[in-house]
């Protein structure tokens, strides 16, 4: 942060400074055999309308990481700063908000609510975050070909369509920052790569950053940078 | 707002997926609620009543002058504080008999009572208050009173002696089983002429306690409106016994809300997680979580409320008889309840809902966004929550331990049934984990392996229902206990005190004397026994004073607990007494040592030389020689008798007595009689009991249904994976149902020694608190058969519905369970 911080100069730090910055970040878990590091000094950064991809070994810390950008848990140190706020050192209910209306996440594992429908689930974070759309639900809903699914229940659908019910709840906010863990992780070739295609499809229509995990090289290859964590570090390749 | 609003919206969708819950937890809820407010009503509608009798008079809240020494004192009194100006006004009240129904008369002087009297009311209507002095006078009682004695308002009844009263009038404040009559009609009906029971406070700022000791000296003593009414002290622990169950199965039900609950969190804990990860606060979504238990409070206690006042109106003939025959109160027997009483239910919901939620709530304050589920953490927790469960077990067993040592009464007494089933039922658990571990290592077959190592995980599950269980079987092991011992020992002791063949009560002293007279010259008649009574007040308890005359009917039979050696010499040569059971506790007293008994003269003071056992008598009880009550107590009623007869002659004697006295004899009943009488008085008393055990005992049954049923949808993804690798559904069933049968052997087996705990803490210390005698203790083995039967048919059935329909669950539905494994 630059020394005087007045607020006009934060202001246009703000509009130039990238959408995320990540710097020295660490993460370590507590195991019974002692704290085990996953992420050792992590830096980079990501602009708005930019598209990145984490690959790395499984158990490298890919999910690790998203989630510490996604203000889901406490790194141990280092800094996280989105759209010019640092979130490692905002409140809890600060960043349960930040969740809710700056970012969108995509789940390895969906994390649908079960109990409501898809329509009711596609549309739950905007209306938490009070920016319910119905035009651009609407649009979502046929652009992911979920209008002939929307009454029923999540357990009611297969893998692939559960996974475009996600990624549309992520974009149904307009999120600026748009993370995804292996969002095509549970689906074949063909789903995933149609899945993909029209997820950065959206995300070139959102204009939202996009940071996304996966194992696959051929899916990273359509995104705009690549990088690789190794040994709790980043690798650009 | 916005985000508590959908955060609730999402909350309460889960209940759309699963209404068998959300039906268990509002039920639960409701039951929890139905019995507490149902015996709330009970007790209110009891307390009303008094209330009524002790304000028809005064209004309420006014202070009376009692004669010292109990009994009536002399009108002339009351006349001289007049005309000293103290502003008191005088009541005489007496029982007559009218159309074989025991009535209270209640004489009063309308003028001179205080302005907030709904007597003096009446007042203001100048035709019924020229009617209340004038010509035959009037008679005021409450509708339900005239509609017990089958008569509408006009009618003028005979008492059994044959006064006539006064025109009844409906007067709705009046006391129930009274009627209200001018004081001059009182003391004609009641045969007290020139008598009066008590006065009346007027004005308690004019009053002036110097001039009344002036005038009246030490004859007149002051009583406050409080303990003014004994009939409120006497049956109070009858209602802290009603209480006391009334709570039990209200904890019981809030096991199930606590059950369901707990299970509707933990199925949403994945959502709760989600909502987290996507933006909501912790304090949205406690407020989101509150919100849905105030509705559901509303809700359930609502319902619950409705159905206590339908279990009270179910109970209330039964209370109300045994009041009646127990104590002689009288309650109304229309439910009427106030406002407060509603609202009391409702909270009382509210309170068991938040405090069967409270721990979850916690939870989600703190629950994290991410989930760490490790499948192997289930291991650690699991004896985590046992070495918990037995921790709090042990807390609860020192508490009970320090009741013991250090309480006394009954609400030690209580506290230490309470302590003892809590800890029980937190060690259960852990008795359970411990028997199916000791069980998996003797199991060879890998699907009894299977069954044993996964019973250990339901338990968690299961363990609140089964504690529920285990609490209802030993409520009715050890209540059931207590009454049959009761039974039995108040049948030996009846026959022993009820040795004559004939009781008769005579209309006045003088027919008393004309029937012992004739009696003594009939051959059938071997011996007429006196019964003489009076009345005074020992420690501020009402005592009743009875005659014995030396006579074997007593020296054989009259049951004793303790007696010195010379007990019936001594008792007839010298002044000595005999003290009841209740009595000798109350007081503290022991054979040998002396008692100063007021009476009308100068007080008695008499060696103890015996305790009989009086149960079921509320009030204290002493027997002193024959010839010493007529000297002492000039006040003595010298109305009741027993005769000994040729038991072949009794239907005889007692119709020729009717037929040659007529009415000089108010009541002529024979042993057999009143032997009905009293084992009706007690089967009454404790029917209410037993009505609340065997809700108690549904309820657990339920508990268990509910929580078999909701965990059925859990079961069904531990049991696919065993299915897939080859075990038929008919098989899982069939383990299924032994395990829940399993289950609940093992409560009962630890039902049986808690309930014989619970049987001796009612009889040792509850009942010796609360009524004043002691039990001897007894087992009931076929009991704890019939109970154990009960527990294992309760889990039958609560098991059957999710069994069967696991039996029947389609493969595919089996299947999805691995296509949606998070
Ligand atoms: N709660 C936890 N406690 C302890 N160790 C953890 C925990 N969560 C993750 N780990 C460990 O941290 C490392 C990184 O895990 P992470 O889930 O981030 O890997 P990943 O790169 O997302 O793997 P994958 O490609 O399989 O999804 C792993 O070695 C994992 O075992
Ligand atoms: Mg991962």
């Amino acid at each position: 942060m630059s020394i005087d911080a007045t607020p006009e100069n934060l202001a246009a730090e703000r509009t130039s400074a990238p959408m995320l910055r990540v710097e020295r970040l660490h993460k370590s878990y507590p195991t019974p055999q002692g704290r085990v590091p996953v992420l050792r000094g992590v830096d980079f950064t990501l602009a708005a309308g930019a598209s990145l991809a984490l690959t790395g070994e499984s158990g490298s810390g890919k999910s690790t990481l998203l989630h510490l950008v996604g203000a889901l848990d406490d790194a141990d140190s280092g800094e996280i700063v989105i759209d010019g706020v640092a979130v490692t050192r905002l409140s809890e209910t600060a960043r349960a908000a930040m969740r809710r209306e700056t970012i969108g996440v995509v789940f390895q594992q969906f994390n649908l609510i079960p109990s409501l429908t898809v329509g009711e689930n596609l549309g739950f974070q905007a209306r938490l975050a009070g920016r319910y759309n119905p035009a651009w639900q609407e649009e979502l809903t046929a652009r992911l070909g979920l209008a002939t699914l929307a009454a029923r229940y999540p357990e009611e659908l297969s893998g692939g369509q559960q996974q475009r019910v996600a990624i549309g709840r992520a974009l149904a906010v307009r999120p600026r920052l748009l993370l995804a863990d292996e969002p095509t992780g549970n689906l074949d070739e063909a789903t995933g790569d149609a899945v993909m295609a029209l997820a950065l499809d959206l995300v070139a229509a959102t204009g939202c950053a996009f940071l996304m995990a996966t194992h696959s090289e051929r899916l990273a290859a359509r995104l705009q940078r690549r990088v690789r964590l190794e040994a709790g570090l980043l690798a650009t390749q | 707002m916005r985000e508590t609003l959908w955060t609730l919206a999402a909350l309460i969708s889960h209940w759309r997926r699963r209404p068998g819950n959300l039906a268990t937890l509002v039920l639960g809820l409701a039951i929890a609620t139905a019995l507490w407010s149902g015996v709330q009503a009970l007790n209110a509608q009891a307390r009303n009543s008094y209330d009524a009798a002790a304000n028809a008079i005064s209004g309420g809240g006014a202070r009376t002058l009692v004669a010292s020494r109990g009994g009536l004192f002399d009108q002339e009194l009351f006349v001289r504080l007049r005309r000293a100006g103290v502003t008191v006004s005088p009541v005489l009240e007496g029982a007559v008999r009218i159309g074989e129904k025991n009535i209270r008369i209640i004489g009063v002087e309308p003028l001179s009572l205080p302005r907030r009297s709904p007597i003096a009311d009446r007042r203001t209507r100048t035709d019924v208050i020229e009617d209340f002095f004038s010509g035959p006078g009037r008679g005021f009682a409450a509708p339900q009173t005239l509609r017990r004695l089958d008569l509408s308002e006009g009618a003028q009844p005979q008492t059994e002696r044959g006064q006539q009263l006064p025109p009844l009038a409906a007067l709705a404040e009046a006391p129930p089983g009274a009627i209200i009559v001018d004081i001059g009609v009182a003391q004609r009906l009641l045969d007290r002429p020139g008598k009066l029971s008590r006065l009346v406070i007027v004005d308690e700022e004019t009053f002036d306690e110097a001039r009344l000791k002036l005038i009246a000296g030490d004859a007149l003593r002051l009583v406050a409106p409080d303990d003014d009414s004994d009939l409120a002290r006497l049956t109070d622990s009858f209602h802290l016994n009603l209480t006391a169950f009334g709570f039990l199965a209200f904890l019981v039900g809030l096991f199930i809300v606590h059950a369901a609950y707990g299970l509707a969190f933990e199925q949403r804990l994945a959502t709760l997680r989600t909502l987290r990860a996507l933006g909501v606060g912790p304090p949205h979504l406690v407020a989101a979580m509150a919100c849905e238990i105030a509705v559901l409070t509303l809700i359930a206690g609502g319902a619950g409320v409705l159905g206590g006042h339908a279990i009270a109106q179910a109970l209330l003939p039964d209370v109300v008889k045994s009041l009646e025959s127990l104590y002689g109160a009288q309650i109304s027997d229309r439910l009427a309840l106030d406002a407060r009483w509603w609202l009391s239910g409702l909270a009382m919901a509210g309170a068991g809902a938040a405090l069967a939620a409270a721990s979850r709530l916690t939870k989600a304050l703190r629950l994290p966004a991410l989930s760490f589920a490790r499948p192997m953490a289930w291991r650690g927790a699991h004896h985590r929550y046992l070495r918990r469960q037995a921790a709090l077990a042990a807390l609860a067993l020192v508490a009970a331990a320090g009741a013991f040592g250090f309480g006394e009464g009954l609400a030690s007494g209580f506290a230490i049934i309470g302590l003892a089933l809590l800890a029980a039922a937190l060690i259960l658990p852990v008795g359970l984990a411990g028997a199916l571990a000791l069980a998996e290592r003797f199991a060879r077959r890998p699907l009894t392996r299977w069954f044993f190592a996964d019973g250990r995980q339901e338990i968690s599950g299961l363990s609140l229902a089964l504690m529920a269980l285990l609490i209802a079987l030993a409520t009715n092991i050890g209540v059931g206990g207590m009454v049959e011992g009761f039974r039995q020992t108040f049948d030996r002791w009846l026959d022993a005190r009820l040795v004559a063949e004939v009781y008769f009560e005579a209309a006045t002293p003088a027919d008393a004397r004309d029937i012992e007279a004739w009696a003594r010259t009939q051959p059938d008649i071997a011996a007429i026994l006196p019964i003489w009574r009076a009345k005074t007040r020992i420690g501020g308890w009402p005592v009743d004073v009875l005659g014995m005359t030396p006579h074997e009917t007593y020296t054989a039979h009259f049951p004793l607990i303790d007696a010195t050696p010379d007990v019936w010499t001594a008792l007839h040569a010298q002044d000595a007494v005999l003290v009841s059971e209740q009595l000798a506790r109350r007081l503290s007293l022991a054979i040998g040592e002396t008692l100063d008994i007021p009476t009308s003269g100068r007080d008695l003071r008499a060696r103890i030389v015996g305790v009989f056992p009086d149960y079921g008598n509320p009030k204290g009880q002493l027997r002193i020689d024959h010839e010493r009550l007529t000297r002492y107590f000039d006040d003595a009623s010298g109305v009741h008798y027993s005769l000994r007869v040729d038991p072949g002659a009794t239907t005889r004697v007692i119709a020729n007595m009717q037929q040659r006295f007529g009415g000089k004899i108010t009541r002529i009943v024979d042993q057999a009689e009143v032997k009905t009488l009293s084992t009706d008085i007690f089967e009454r008393t404790f029917a209410v009991t037993t009505a609340l055990n065997t809700l108690t005992l549904i309820v657990s049954g339920v508990a268990l249904f509910a929580s078999l049923l909701t965990l059925s949808d859990m079961r069904r993804a531990r049991i696919a994976p065993v299915w897939a690798l080859g075990a038929t559904r008919r098989k899982l069933a069939a383990l299924e149902m032994a395990r829940v049968m399993a289950f609940a052997a093992v409560a009962a087996a630890f039902a049986i020694p808690l309930g014989l705990f619970m049987t001796w803490s009612l009889v040792a210390i509850v009942n010796v608190a609360a009524f004043g005698w002691r039990l001897p203790f007894h087992m009931f083995p076929a009991q704890w058969l019939v109970v154990s039967c009960i527990a294992l048919c309760a889990a039958f059935f609560a098991a059957l519905i999710p069994v069967v329909r696991l039996a029947r669950v389609s493969p595919s539905e089996l299947l999805r369970v691995f296509s949606n494994e998070r």
